[in-house]
């Protein structure tokens, strides 16, 4: 006797393209992203929303895509590293070049999920002064420490 | 992770009558999901309550209404929050991170699980997790646990914000059901762990969290947070209170004290109010306060420093507050 696994229909905006995929009820949205879609910029860290290296935006606003299943998004919108820069082949978006520009990462594991949850920093308004910036990017480790240059890849790109 | 099957009605009758006696309902997801990774949790169906309409904040002048499923960084930032309820706004941002503040949901943090480790390890003996199975805290690694409203089966910490600063604001939750809606004031909301500890909240299988009223009232607009926290952010609270205050002529009309981290529930520390009402703001009767909150504490091995910790934290709070309030003019 053979179980038929569960599976749901779920349909996502992925980076500005509608993606429509089956999948058990089980699947995170990170899993889903990275395993259905090939998008492994969001990384699978801590897979407890305790690091933020999967930090994705939902409708524009970040979140850990590891704590939350992908059936329960049906007709939302996500954006990832991928989707940031528009063209892949194109210019990098201005907070990636910052981060290159100020060198803030080390061996780049964290770093998808730090340039996320900055992009929405900004957008939020929370690049006030050095102090802020720290605070509202506490959900992002990077156990390489490359917290000084973050910080000022961050108040770069706000234009301080 | 078990298997199960997923719902997401769109009606409050409806979520009901989908949650079988091996389902759970599930808002945000942030504490769930991770407590169905570490197998803690494992319902058979989850029914989503995210399409229900349980979103919105109003507000009628004396009471701001919120609904069950208001993200936490969206409360924070509501202007009546951040306005008139200052230590609503700052438990919120004292809370979590900016990631987990934009899935968190108001009654999802008034329902999360304690951290306790033990807890969280289902090889562990837990009477939390599973009745009469033994408390390895006891003995085993409490540094973080609770020193106020503990019992022998459980000393497990609450681990909200939220929570604590909604009792210091006397908040009241609004609960439906297959029973019928009902409200109940949140100091009865949570219960201490007593020979039931795997009992945590007053909701019956079936009931729902519907919203939370908040009284606007002038002691809950002179108020503050305190969190302290092994790192600067983005960590549980080792202790923290919310204050408010009444002072009218040089002296303490009405005082509100509520401590986080340090109690099974979020708890308010009454002898610590009476310590400070009619007496003159100040070095003197803060301190006096921080003594009185905690009147009842039984620490253990390793948590004795959480005692002394509510002292510092509830006279800095006080502190705090006041000055701010004298700043102003």
């Amino acid at each position: 006797m053979s179980i038929e696994p569960a599976a749901d229909e779920v349909e996502l905006r992925v980076n500005g393209d509608p993606r429509r995929i089956r999948v058990d009820p089980r699947v995170t949205l990170l899993d889903a992203l990275r395993d259905e879609f090939g998008l492994t910029g969001p990384k699978k860290g801590c897979d407890l929303g305790q690091c933020g290296s999967c930090t994705v935006l939902l409708d524009g606003r970040r979140i850990t895509s590891c704590l939350t299943f992908a059936v329960m998004h049906d007709g939302r919108e996500v954006t990832t590293i991928e989707g940031l820069g528009g063209d892949p082949e194109g210019e990098l978006h201005p907070v990636q070049r910052a981060f290159v520009d100020h060198d803030a990462f080390q061996c780049g594991f964290c770093t998808p999920g730090q340039i996320m949850a900055a992009v929405a920093l900004l957008d939020e308004g929370h690049a006030g002064d050095d102090d802020e910036i720290r605070e509202w990017m506490s959900g992002n480790l990077c156990r390489c420490a490359a917290y000084p240059n973050i910080v000022t890849a961050i108040a770069a790109a706000a234009g301080r | 992770m078990r298997p199960f099957t997923y719902t997401r009605p769109d009606e409050p009758a409806h979520a009901w009558a989908e949650l079988g006696p091996d389902a759970m309902y599930i808002a945000g997801g942030t504490n769930l999901v991770d407590l169905m990774k570490c197998g803690v949790a494992g319902p058979a169906r989850l029914v989503d309550i995210g399409g229900l309409p349980l979103g919105g904040i109003g507000s009628d002048g004396d009471t701001l209404r919120i609904g069950a499923l208001v993200r936490n960084s969206d409360l924070a930032a509501h202007p009546v929050v951040s306005e008139r309820l200052p230590v609503l706004a700052q438990a919120l941002l004292a809370g979590a991170s900016p990631q987990l503040r934009n899935l968190a949901t108001l009654g999802g943090n008034l329902m999360q699980r304690t951290r306790c480790g033990y807890f969280r390890d289902p090889s562990m003996p837990c009477n939390k997790r599973l009745p009469e199975s033994g408390c390895a805290a006891l003995d085993g690694d409490h540094r973080g646990h609770a020193v106020l409203g503990t019992s022998e089966r459980c000393i497990a910490t609450h681990p909200s914000d939220l929570a604590v600063a909604l009792l210091a604001l006397g908040a009241r939750v609004r609960i439906d059901g297959p029973g019928g809606p009902r409200v109940e004031p949140i100091d009865a909301f949570h219960l201490p762990p007593g020979d039931t500890p795997e009992r945590e909240t007053t909701l019956a299988h079936g009931e729902l969290i519907t919203g939370v009223e908040v009284p606007l009232t002038a002691l809950g607009a002179r108020s503050h947070y305190l969190k302290v926290r092994e790192r600067a952010s983005f960590a549980f609270a080792m202790c923290s209170v919310a204050v408010a205050l009444d002072v009218r002529e040089g002296t303490v009309r009405d005082a509100r004290i509520v401590l986080g981290g340090v109690a099974t529930t979020p708890w308010r520390a009454g002898a610590a109010e009476t310590a400070l009402i009619g007496a003159p703001p100040g070095t003197a009767a803060f301190a006096r306060a921080g003594e009185a909150a905690t009147e009842g504490a039984r620490p253990l091995r390793d948590n004795g420093y959480k005692v002394e910790l509510i002292r510092r934290v509830v006279a800095r709070a006080l502190t705090t507050l006041t000055t701010v309030e004298g700043d102003r003019g």
